[in-house]
């Protein structure tokens, strides 16, 4: 068994992502985080199109890379976002490193205790119309689910958004007392 | 030919036109404005109706000082104008300019591509805002992050409105499922992709990140020389991708009255300059949103449109 150009891409993909991701938790420039965040992700973007799962690839780059890190940033930009150097973070270091590093090497033996040096096939079809038929025929039922999960996301946050909605009764409550 | 040979050649051809069409989009924006406006616009430059002017505005650009500000973040900086013209070089590869295969690289789920990579602008201009320590260019960076987040929502889904009349995501199959009638049943979807199209490249009227009466140059206040230029040239390719998009989503892209087969790039082409025609028209004609109105146009006006619009296909395609 050799090493093929694609182990090579997937061992260097996946320690980009590692690496950026070690420095969105240790880097004390609050928005670079953010930017590391983009590298990891894009990274895994990849490992995902070297796995010909180019949909996956490519929602991963528009929902997260275009979309989520950006409202991340935009909202450390609105608050807080100092150029250089932020001496006063204060991480709880070696909670993180417990919780983030023993659920890495958990997974990591868990996974490779699975499947150790097998080699499993790339299923036949990873294009957008297998998933589609997949998610629509076989998943359904979670994919609704999950739907039904954002819409009620949704509905908080334009709650939280707008203190009007609730407190609209007891306001005039009071005037009328 | 062997194929690491085709492979290059495709993509230098990608590369001349990045090359090209923004500069040619560029002067003619220089000489149709002008006109619109009673004024002659550029004429020295080149001797003939200043042709070169574009390319004396490069020469100067390399020329000028590169100055990047004392407290700003530089490495974040300088990546940023790179950030912003690389999505759409990519975007550019997939583009189909004709039949058989006429395309530096088909995707079978080119539209998807297309639409994630585009996406990636965005976190070029807030690295560009946020690194200039600089207040205008921050604030033009949040301004420009509310109106891309909001409008990727319409783009997006007249895109999908399309794949779903097309059954495809990739972008030559959606040119050969294309029909003529398709103009009218997918209008509203052109309009709002078009229309979000020209927000996502933050184009006037939705020049509002940029506003160069209240916010200077917004986030690329502090750039100069040849990275302002980086900045200016992706807004350039910028028109091209949105065109060229319209155009092959759907315009129909290399349908034509007559010879499809032999002359499929001449109306892509030709399609692509009429629509960027039209982006530099509106320049001229409309004054710049403001930030409230822009943002209840995309909510209130495309999202709804757009959902219509998808309800609308998916019920004609069902009855067909």
């Amino acid at each position: 068994m050799g090493i093929e150009p694609v182990d090579v891409l997937l061992a260097g993909l996946g320690a980009i992502a590692l690496g950026a991701g070690v420095l969105v938790v240790s880097t004390r420039h609050i928005v670079r985080a953010g930017l590391w965040l983009v590298v990891a992700l894009g990274a895994t973007a990849g490992l995902y199109l070297v796995l010909s799962a180019e949909l996956v690839a490519w929602v991963q780059v528009l929902l997260y890379v275009g979309a989520v890190v950006v409202l991340l940033l935009f909202a450390v930009m609105l608050t807080r976002a100092p150029i250089g150097a932020s001496p006063d973070l204060d991480r709880p270091r070696w909670a993180g490193l417990l919780v983030g590093g023993g659920a890495g090497v958990g997974l990591a033996a868990l996974l490779i205790d699975a499947y150790r040096w097998s080699r499993v096939p790339l299923p036949p079809g990873t294009g957008a119309t297998e998933i589609g038929t997949e998610v629509f025929r076989t998943w359904v039922l979670p994919f609704e689910v999950l739907s039904v999960l954002l819409l009620a996301a949704l509905i908080g946050a334009i709650v939280l958004s707008r203190p009007d909605i609730g407190a609209a009764d007891t306001e005039t409550g009071r005037r009328e007392g | 030919m062997p194929s690491w040979l085709e492979l290059l050649i495709r993509v230098l051809a990608v590369v001349a036109a990045f090359l090209t069409l923004p500069l040619i989009v560029g002067q003619t924006e220089h000489k149709v404005m002008a006109h619109m406006q009673g004024r002659l616009g550029p004429m020295y430059a080149g001797a003939f109706h200043g042709w070169a002017q574009l390319v004396a505005d490069g020469i100067k650009f390399v020329q000028k000082e590169d100055v990047t500000p004392r407290e700003a973040d530089r490495t974040v900086f300088r990546l940023a104008p790179i950030v912003a013209l690389l999505p759409y070089l990519l975007v550019l590869l997939v583009i189909p300019l004709g039949p058989h295969g006429l395309v530096a690289q088909p995707l079978d789920i080119g539209l998807f591509f297309v639409l994630s990579v585009v996406g990636i602008g965005v976190v070029s201009v807030l690295m560009a805002a946020w690194s200039s320590a600089n207040k205008y260019a921050l604030l033009g960076g949040l301004r420009a992050a509310a109106q891309l987040l909001g409008y990727e929502l319409p783009f997006v889904l007249a895109a999908a409105s399309v794949a779903m009349a097309a059954g495809t995501l990739s972008l030559s199959g959606i040119v050969h499922a294309w029909q003529p009638w398709w103009l009218l049943w997918q209008f509203p979807a052109m309009l709002i992709f078009f229309v979000s199209g020209l927000a996502e490249i933050r184009r006037p009227p939705f020049d509002m990140p940029i506003a160069e009466s209240e916010l200077v140059f917004g986030y690329m206040t502090e750039y100069t020389g040849l990275r302002f230029a980086f900045f200016l040239l992706a807004e350039y390719v910028g028109i091209v991708v949105i065109a060229a998009l319209t155009t092959v989503l759907f315009l129909g892209g290399w349908r034509g009255p007559f010879a499809d087969d032999q002359l499929g790039w001449l109306w892509t082409l030709m399609k692509v300059f009429a629509v960027s025609f039209v982006i530099i028209w509106l320049r001229v004609s409309y004054p710049r949103l403001r930030e409230d109105q822009l943002q209840r146009l995309c909510w209130l006006v495309l999202v709804p449109l757009a959902l219509a619009q998808l309800l609308v296909t998916a019920a004609v395609k069902l009855a067909w």
